[in-house]
């Protein structure tokens, strides 16, 4: 019950017209961001700090507008996944999966639709977790070691297989690059460049997103130009502009278990969206992939990534806010913005600053709701820009493309990189190697190798401490069980094909 | 940057409404935050901008440019190279910029530029849980002499970084021969490194008060001692390091520097402008509020003090073996 009268606070405190005022136009701006492709939330919040700044908000107020834009990408990447499988941010990477096969066969406004009803899902049972057991999880997640960690990346790599398998082989080659290129830069725990060729714009690393943008717009665009030059390309049948009511309520099972695994990996400060909608995925084709139609445009691969990583965003506000540690790169702007508000976050921010606590839960609850009416009636104007013709959306692509990833850093070698990363993304795609794995291996290998060689550091290189948790036995059993369950999947269909076969002959 | 990128930006119609308010007038003096938006390089940038404005120090405003990379070698060399002479453009550094030049990782040596001022300090602390059997910096220190691998180390910079040789510095002062064998875990932040702490995995963390003042007042975890002049006003009680006996000063700065071609009448004129800066009660507040305490060292001074502690990083990076 004091809960319930500390949200009512946290009400009265979000509910100044102002504050309503700066929730709707983060939610528009941050939907307008996460779709276009190289714009996200790390525009968004740079965009917006200094006009914060400028108009000297009250921390309160601060916090909403920049979570409002937050929630907003998130939800705004999912779009143009769907539409022009190009994911809008890194989380939506899962979602071209189902989300692009979905929108060819003519089913975009369903798409669209389940992925906005996960999101708000996902969001909302976060944001729920979050006003109930906040304090509690976070104190349970500092359990989680760097061994345990390195257990988690481990069972999500030991996944990666099951994602987008043609050929697991080619999977594996994608993914492999994925990690190679993770060690590109300064070694995080020596300093000793890696891979640099002594250029200084390789010791940060290669920018996750500059890639991404570069491997799936910049090669779409190349693919497009070899079609035109070929054959022209079949236009997409546009069904119906209205989502059909019980196409999204079939998902809701699908909804709920992505949830709730995305909810986990955001509470831990380790891990973060990209792993919780990927987590998703995998956990949801793992459950219900019965008739193999996952990856085809299964309304389910849509709804578990979406609702996974939106999740997991709201999760990742729990360790922020109670122990001050970022679970992603936008929380870490986030935190650096509430300490220079003179807003100490950690264990003693609810019992301190109610008020600005409260105000911003509450707010996230608006948000969503604020997100969920505004994006349904955007489906109709969405799913028209599949009917756009392709001359005149490539060019427009293309140049908010180069103008994001300009406006991130602005460098022309991140441009530079951009292109040769569409090259490589086009030389992959026509060898019918997936991309997904190749972005997940960039986005999580980092902090992969880094929990081992944080874990080698405390037990002075002795291997036994990854194996020294209950946490993280725990985890490889999983992670053993799950690789142990796929292949007896796999045999038990391959019997099945050939039985079919032989009664057949 | 922020300005620049809200102008490229413009495609997002919608942000043209917002953007009008913040695209001020284009102005002569430059600051560049050698990182993303955000970060302490980036807060000295925006807050002494905004002060030097406000006291009428520079005509106009203060554009603030953000120029990530190679934890700011990428300014570094464009400064060197490009506008060396350029009275107007301050760049953001700190001890962290110090220790990547101390360790060879910028293209040209620290006589490369000329170091302006800093104008106030992050304070290093050691830091154990709350429930250790370690209640005093004396019995940190003779657990690590007695055996200098018993226990785990950590903080927000990897092997070789400030947080490190700080604590290798105090470990030195009491008398560990072996410092390579003290062992050292990076986090990504002193939050991340705390709360690994309070989880059991490591014993010792050296890091920054500014950020994890919280777990201190919530009683989570204690100082052992402070690498300040003075104590801490926020934390008057915790003792500092000096008072224990162990002569180590572990400041994490935030200063300003110049072009190495600017004349020396430019360079006293910055100086004295930073001066007038430091003593205004605005930038006393807002140093104050982001957990900064305001220290002034200014001009020659300054300089002296920034090669001295390069040479003491540069020292002990090779005897731990971090360079060669």
């Amino acid at each position: 019950m004091e809960i319930l009268s500390l949200l009512g606070q946290g009400f009265v405190v979000a509910a100044t017209p102002l504050n309503i005022g700066l929730l709707l136009m983060g939610c528009f701006i941050g939907t307008l961001l996460g779709a276009l492709p190289g714009l996200g939330p790390v525009n968004g919040v740079a965009v917006l700090i200094p006009l914060t700044f400028a108009f000297g908000f009250d921390p309160t107020s601060s916090m909403i507008l920049l979570c409002a834009v937050y929630f907003g990408c998130m939800y705004g990447g999912r779009i143009s996944s769907i539409l022009l499988n190009i994911p809008g941010d890194e989380p939506a990477i899962m979602t071209t999966l189902d989300g692009y096969p979905m929108a060819v066969q003519g089913q975009a406004a369903n798409a669209l639709a389940i992925s906005g009803v996960a999101s708000f899902v996902g969001a909302t049972i976060a944001v729920l977790g979050l006003s109930l057991f906040a304090p509690v999880l976070a104190r349970a997640a500092i359990h989680f070691g760097p061994a345990d960690y390195f257990a988690l990346y481990i069972l999500a790599f030991a996944t990666i297989g099951g994602i987008a398998g043609v050929d697991p082989r080619k999977t594996l080659l994608s993914a492999l690059i994925g990690l190679l290129l993770a060690t590109v830069g300064l070694d995080p725990i020596s300093g000793v460049p890696r891979y640099t060729f002594d250029s200084f714009h390789l010791y940060d690393g290669i920018e996750p997103i500059v890639a991404l943008v570069g491997l799936f717009a910049i090669s779409e665009i190349l693919m497009l130009l070899e079609m035109h030059l070929k054959d022209r390309p079949k236009a997409i049948p546009v069904g119906s502009w209205l989502p059909q009511w019980g196409a999204i309520w079939k998902t809701r099972a699908a909804m709920l278990r992505g949830s709730g695994v995305g909810f986990v990996a955001g509470v831990l400060p380790g891990a973060g969206a990209s792993l919780g909608s990927f987590m998703a995925y995998v956990a949801e084709k793992q459950w219900s992939n019965k008739k193999g139609t996952f990856g085809k445009g299964d309304p389910r691969g849509v709804a578990a990534p979406e609702a996974g990583n939106n999740a997991a965003s709201g999760g990742a506000l729990i360790p922020m806010l109670s122990l001050g540690v970022p679970g992603s790169g936008t929380t870490a702007v986030l935190l650096a913005m509430l300490i220079s508000l003179n807003v100490q976050p950690g264990p003693l921010l609810f019992e301190r600053q109610p008020d600005l606590v409260w105000g911003l839960v509450a707010s996230l609850y608006m948000a969503n709701i604020a997100l969920l009416i505004l994006n349904l009636p955007m489906i109709g104007i969405f799913t028209r820009l599949m009917m756009t013709p392709t001359w005149a959306l490539m060019p427009v692509v293309a140049a908010v493309t180069f103008v994001g990833v300009y406006g991130i850093s602005n460098s022309v070698f991140d441009l530079e990189m951009m292109v040769a990363f569409g090259v490589i993304g086009y030389v992959l795609r026509k060898m019918d190697v997936s991309l997904v794995p190749l972005v997940l291996g960039l986005l999580l290998g980092g902090d992969m190798e880094r929990n081992l060689r944080r874990a080698m550091s405390i037990s002075d290189g002795d291997w036994s401490i990854l194996i020294a948790s209950p946490i993280s036995i725990g985890l490889y059993i999983l992670t053993a069980g799950f690789l142990v369950l796929s292949v007896w999947l796999a045999v038990r269909d391959h019997r099945q094909t050939q039985a079919e076969r032989l009664t057949e002959g | 940057m922020i300005f620049r990128s809200l102008t490229s930006v413009k495609l997002g119609a919608a942000l043209a409404a917002t953007m009008t308010l913040t695209a001020l007038p284009a102005s002569a003096t430059e600051c560049i935050a050698p990182s993303n938006p955000g970060g302490g390089w980036d807060f000295t940038c925006r807050t002494i901008g905004r002060i030097l404005s406000e006291l009428e120090l520079v005509d106009g405003n203060v554009q603030v440019t953000n120029m990530p990379g190679g934890v700011g070698a990428v300014t570094f060399a464009m400064v060197a190279a490009e506008r060396a002479d350029d009275a107007d453009l301050i760049v953001a550094t700190s001890t962290v910029g110090i220790t990547q030049i101390a360790q060879g990782r910028y293209p040209a040596p620290l006589e490369t530029m000329r170091y302006l001022a800093m104008l106030g300090a992050d304070v290093g602390v050691i830091a154990v849980d709350n429930d250790s059997p370690i209640q005093t910096l004396a019995q940190l220190n003779e657990a690590m002499a007695a055996d200098p691998t018993s226990l785990v180390t950590a903080g927000s910079s990897g092997a070789g970084g400030w947080d490190h040789i700080r604590l290798l510095m105090v470990a030195q002062e009491a008398g560990v021969e072996d410092l390579g064998a003290i062992r050292w875990v990076q986090f990504d932040g002193g939050t991340d490194a705390v709360t690994q702490m309070m989880g059991g995995q490591i014993d010792v963390v050296s890091t920054d008060l500014g950020e994890i003042a919280g777990f201190v007042e919530s009683g989570d975890i204690r100082i052992l001692a402070a690498l300040s002049d003075e104590p801490i006003p926020a934390f008057p009680d915790v003792p500092t390091a000096v008072s224990q006996g162990v002569d180590v000063i572990g400041y994490n700065w935030r200063g300003l520097y110049t072009g190495g071609q600017v004349t020396d009448e430019q360079y006293a004129e910055w100086v004295s402008k930073l001066e007038t800066l430091y003593n205004s009660p605005e930038w006393q507040e807002a140093a104050t509020a982001s957990g900064l305490v305001p220290i002034w060292r200014g001009g020659d001074t300054f300089e002296a003090f920034v090669r001295e502690q390069a040479q003491v990083m540069e020292q002990i990076s090779r005897d731990i073996g971090v360079i060669e």
